[in-house]
């Protein structure tokens, strides 16, 4: 056990940790930020992207001593501190993509990423960059309308 | 709290003649306006069965007892049977105005992502004269004085559109009873809208502040009519989610994103075969590891208790554990295959003279619900009582477990419900709950128990293994019989299902639930002389459970390949002969709007192709055509058109939500993924090998056409789209390929590899 500083959202925190504890779990349960999903603890579900200095990453197979000195945002953090939406949270109200919701903070956190990466995306792209998410409740149809939006608005 | 009674007003409530007479609806004397209604007596729900007439009615007195007989869904099916079961309580709502202007309501269903808070929400801020932005919905706690709250078989919305409209007018009627003694005012001449009353002069009072004056209301002044459907502003629009800013933004709170004080995270070590049992086990290793906080052996296997997850599964994986097999030692999926097969002697109706039999056989595999929330729950059971959270389809009987397994009163226990990431019939059940309660009080501290991703498919519930045997015989154009035998592994209703059945009936039900379940979920809709369907069930100890349907999910499925397959052998379009046989109006106006709006009948390029299927369930009828491209190495939907008629939609843009979000169960389910049993133990266990379709699975378009009202009811939704895309799916297929598949999933594709972040 060390003491691992993790900064969340802005925010840091000493936790006690082993190096190679998985971040999700320090991130949920010690510092109570809770917007990241368990939902297989191996990395193929992307329930819990969140991104590290800026690129999407998988807190539950990413060890916190290699998040060390990273700046780790969560979907809490993806809005402005004025609340202003991320233009990916807004095109996801204005699409009403969100079924139970639970696996949208994981698709939401990829789709700024995608289109940070490739502000036009075609089809492929979205199929390429989003099959690594599961929806069990099948909204990827209004997936790929509000990344389309998404990216258009932010052209 | 004390209570009063409400004047009766109007002898008639709405547009559905339900008698007012018997209804006691009793307010509670608070400071701000608050209707809980009360339940009636058992006299005077009687009373309203009878002026209910029509199927309701009907049912108490003959129908179920009667249950045998083939084509009872197109007469009484099961969600109207929950509703019936329901029905004495109905109109225990809450619904709260407080002096801050903010409408608070609680839906007395679990929200699982079909949309119903939303629905519910905007048919009480219409019919009460709200802003929809002027409610707080939240879920309620499980309640004893609603003892048959299922969510299930579609019928959320439906059992609750008369209750909440009659609430909510209630109300509208107290505000502008109050607004009109604040201003001397004709109370006829005002009207209630945008959460305020508003006089012909302009003048206005908000909800908040008639709240007060309105909850010492004895004698309503004006009517408490329902609205006339002409009069709606909210049911019908489409609106987006009322949750969706919380859901993006990170906000929305799932059982274990709840911060209850000094709840640690909890893990159970189960055994690998289902069924299995601890014989020994030493956890020395384990409890010597960081974060542990306490290891207990509870009924279905070792509890680690721990500072966090990783830390819980780090030191359950250290647990030494030997384990007793279960009752499928030695057996696998094959096996149970031959005992259903050895089980699937109904026989059919055989030859006749000049006819043509048109038959085939077709074999579903067990199917875990796999919603990406796995199964969890939080307790913190104390010496006298337990509070315990638990998103719950079946709420009060999974309260009632908890109870008799911590050997404390029911009235001890509270259960509340946050909202839950998917369901899928899944949480019917409600070990989760139980056993957070066992280790919470093994322990002696409030606990989170979560599940893993393996231990949820693996120790989860299936859709039963099926062998659906059809069989149609035609004579020229005319079907003369269409047969249809399920022989299935059996479905575990005992989630309260067979309570509620025998509560509706008035007496215990005879054993075979399932009969009834059966009978009362799946029709012939066509004119196919004589049709029968029979069910036969083999016990197996496999844990089932509904999946998305309770039977149609096979067995229309079935039915709708074999209405291709019957077309094909007399030559026939799928689409005409499906227009020429339907004996439903609405099912043929379904068919011909997605066969237009489709392009039906369009040319495609080799290995593409287009399939059609329909469905009548629940008072919804709906038609799917999807298009296939079969040509790579894994086939992809890429277009589907829906075609939906609810009756009543009341929020468009959720039911074309639910109409979409069945494509990919119906991909998953016929082209990739079913459960094996291999030697007494599940083989998939997560969504690296358990393969649910994914964006690049899904269709690039799906295109809803949401009919206009029909019956003016809404009827059910979430489940009617499963196995008409399904079937659409296989027909495509079919039409593409040449092939008749009969064996589920079509397609099973190698095991790709997920693993990167990003492309």
């Amino acid at each position: 056990m060390n003491v691992q500083s993790v900064t969340v959202n802005g925010t840091t925190t000493d936790v006690e940790a082993a190096d190679d504890a998985a971040t999700l779990y320090l991130v949920r349960d010690v510092i109570g930020v809770t917007g990241p999903k368990y939902g297989c603890g191996v990395g193929i579900c992307g329930a819990c992207t969140s991104h590290l200095d800026g690129e999407a990453f998988r807190p539950c197979v990413t060890a916190v001593s290699d998040t060390a000195g990273g700046q780790i945002t969560t979907i809490e953090g993806l809005a402005s501190d004025d609340g202003t939406l991320h233009p990916v949270q807004q095109a996801w109200i204005d699409e009403d993509v969100a079924q139970c919701g639970f696996c949208q903070p994981g698709q939401i956190m990829t789709a700024v990423d995608l289109i940070a990466r490739i502000p036009d995306p075609s089809d492929a792209d979205i199929d390429e960059a989003m099959k690594h998410n599961v929806c069990r409740c099948g909204t990827y149809p209004r997936i790929r309308k509000a990344i389309k939006r998404a990216a258009a608005s932010m052209r | 709290m004390t209570t009063i009674e409400t004047p009766p007003t109007n002898d008639e409530i709405g547009r559905k003649g339900v008698s007012r007479r018997g209804f006691l609806a009793a307010m509670v004397a608070a400071p701000a306006l608050t209707a809980v209604v009360m339940s009636e007596s058992a006299t005077a729900s009687a009373g309203l069965l009878d002026g209910l007439g029509g199927a309701a009615g009907d049912v108490a007195g003959d129908l179920v007892p009667d249950l045998g007989f083939p084509e009872t869904a197109d007469i009484v099916d099961l969600g109207d049977l929950i509703i019936l079961a329901d029905f004495p309580a109905r109109y225990n709502l809450l619904v709260e105005v407080t002096p801050q202007n903010r409408v608070r309501f609680e839906v007395p269903r679990l929200e699982k992502g079909q949309g119903i808070s939303t629905a519910c929400a905007s048919i009480l801020a219409d019919e009460l004269g709200a802003r929809l932005s002027d409610l707080d919905v939240s879920l309620s706690d499980a309640r004893l004085d609603r003892p048959f709250t299922i969510t299930g078989s579609s019928s959320a919305v439906r059992s609750l559109w008369e209750p909440i409209r009659t609430v909510a007018a209630g109300l509208r009627a107290r505000l502008i009873t109050a607004a009109a003694n604040e201003w001397g005012a004709n109370p006829f001449d005002l009207v209630a809208r945008d959460t305020m009353v508003v006089h012909p002069d302009g003048r206005t009072l908000t909800f908040g502040e008639l709240s007060a004056a309105a909850a010492q209301i004895t004698q309503i002044s004006t009517n408490a009519e329902l609205k006339d459907p002409s009069e709606y502003t909210i049911i019908g629009q489409p609106q987006g989610r009322i949750d969706a800013h919380d859901i993006v933004t990170g906000k929305a709170e799932y059982a274990l994103d709840l911060q209850v004080p000094d709840a640690d995270p909890a893990v159970i070590a189960r055994a690998p075969e289902i069924g299995g049992t601890v014989a020994s086990f030493d956890s020395s290793t384990a409890s010597a590891m960081p974060g542990v906080v306490a290891i207990v052996q509870v009924s279905s296997g070792v509890a680690v208790v721990a500072r966090t997850y990783g830390e819980a599964f780090a030191a359950r994986d250290a647990l030494d554990i030997t384990w007793n097999g279960g009752p499928l030692s030695n057996t696998s999926d094959a096996d149970i295959l031959d005992t259903l097969k050895a089980a699937d002697v109904e026989p059919l109706p055989t030859g006749g003279l000049l006819t043509k039999v048109v038959e085939d056989t077709f074999e579903f595999p067990y199917m875990a619900h796999a919603p990406m929330e796995v199964m969890s729950a939080v307790a913190d059971v104390r010496a006298d009582s337990a509070e315990v959270w638990y998103g719950s389809q079946s709420p009060v009987i999974a309260l009632q477990t908890v109870a008799a397994r911590l050997g404390l009163p029911e009235s001890a226990v509270t259960l509340h419900v946050p909202r839950s990431g998917g369901a899928f019939g899944r949480r019917l059940f409600y070990e989760p709950v139980v056993e957070a309660a066992e280790i919470s009080q093994a322990v002696g501290q409030p606990v989170k128990l979560m599940w893993s991703r393996n231990d949820d498919t693996r120790h989860g519930r299936f859709r039963p293994m099926s062998i659906n045997r059809v069989r149609a015989r035609i004579a020229g154009s005319n079907v003369l019989t269409f047969d249809h035998r399920m022989t299935a592994a059996e479905l575990d209703l005992g989630h309260g299902f067979g309570e509620m059945l025998s509560a509706a009936a008035g007496q215990a039900l005879p054993a075979g639930f399932s009969q009834t379940a059966f009978h009362t979920t799946v029709s012939v809709p066509y004119d196919f002389g004589a049709a029968t369907q029979l069910l036969t069930e083999v016990p197996i100890p496999v844990p089932t459970g509904s999946w998305r349907s309770i039977y149609s999910g096979t067995v229309i499925t079935a039915n709708e390949i074999m209405v291709d397959r019957m077309a094909t052998r007399l030559r026939t379009d799928p689409v005409a002969f499906r227009r020429d046989k339907l004996d439903d109006e609405r099912a043929v106006a379904v068919l011909d709007k997605v066969a237009a709006e489709g392009q039906w009948g369009r040319s495609m390029p080799a290995g593409h192709a287009q399939g059609v299927a329909i469905h009548v369930e629940y008072r919804s009828v709906c038609a799917y055509l999807v298009e296939i491209d079969t040509t790579g190495p894994e086939s992809r939907v890429t277009k589907v058109t829906v075609a939906v008629d609810v009756g009543r939609a009341i929020n468009p843009k959720g039911l074309e939500a639910q109409m979409q979000g069945v494509v990919s169960d119906a991909i998953t389910a016929v082209l990739r993924a079913g459960n094996r049993v291999d030697d007494g133990r599940v083989r998939e266990g997560s969504y690296g090998d358990f393969l649910w379709a994914r964006m690049n699975h899904t269709p690039f378009e799906v295109n809803v056409h949401v009919m206009p009202p029909t019956t003016g009811e809404p009827g059910g939704a979430g489940e009617l789209g499963l196995p008409t895309c399904s079937a659409a799916i296989v027909n495509a297929y079919s039409r593409a390929t040449g092939e008749s598949p009969n064996k589920f999933p079509i397609e099973r594709p190698s095991i790709p590899d997920y693993t990167e972040v990003t492309g």
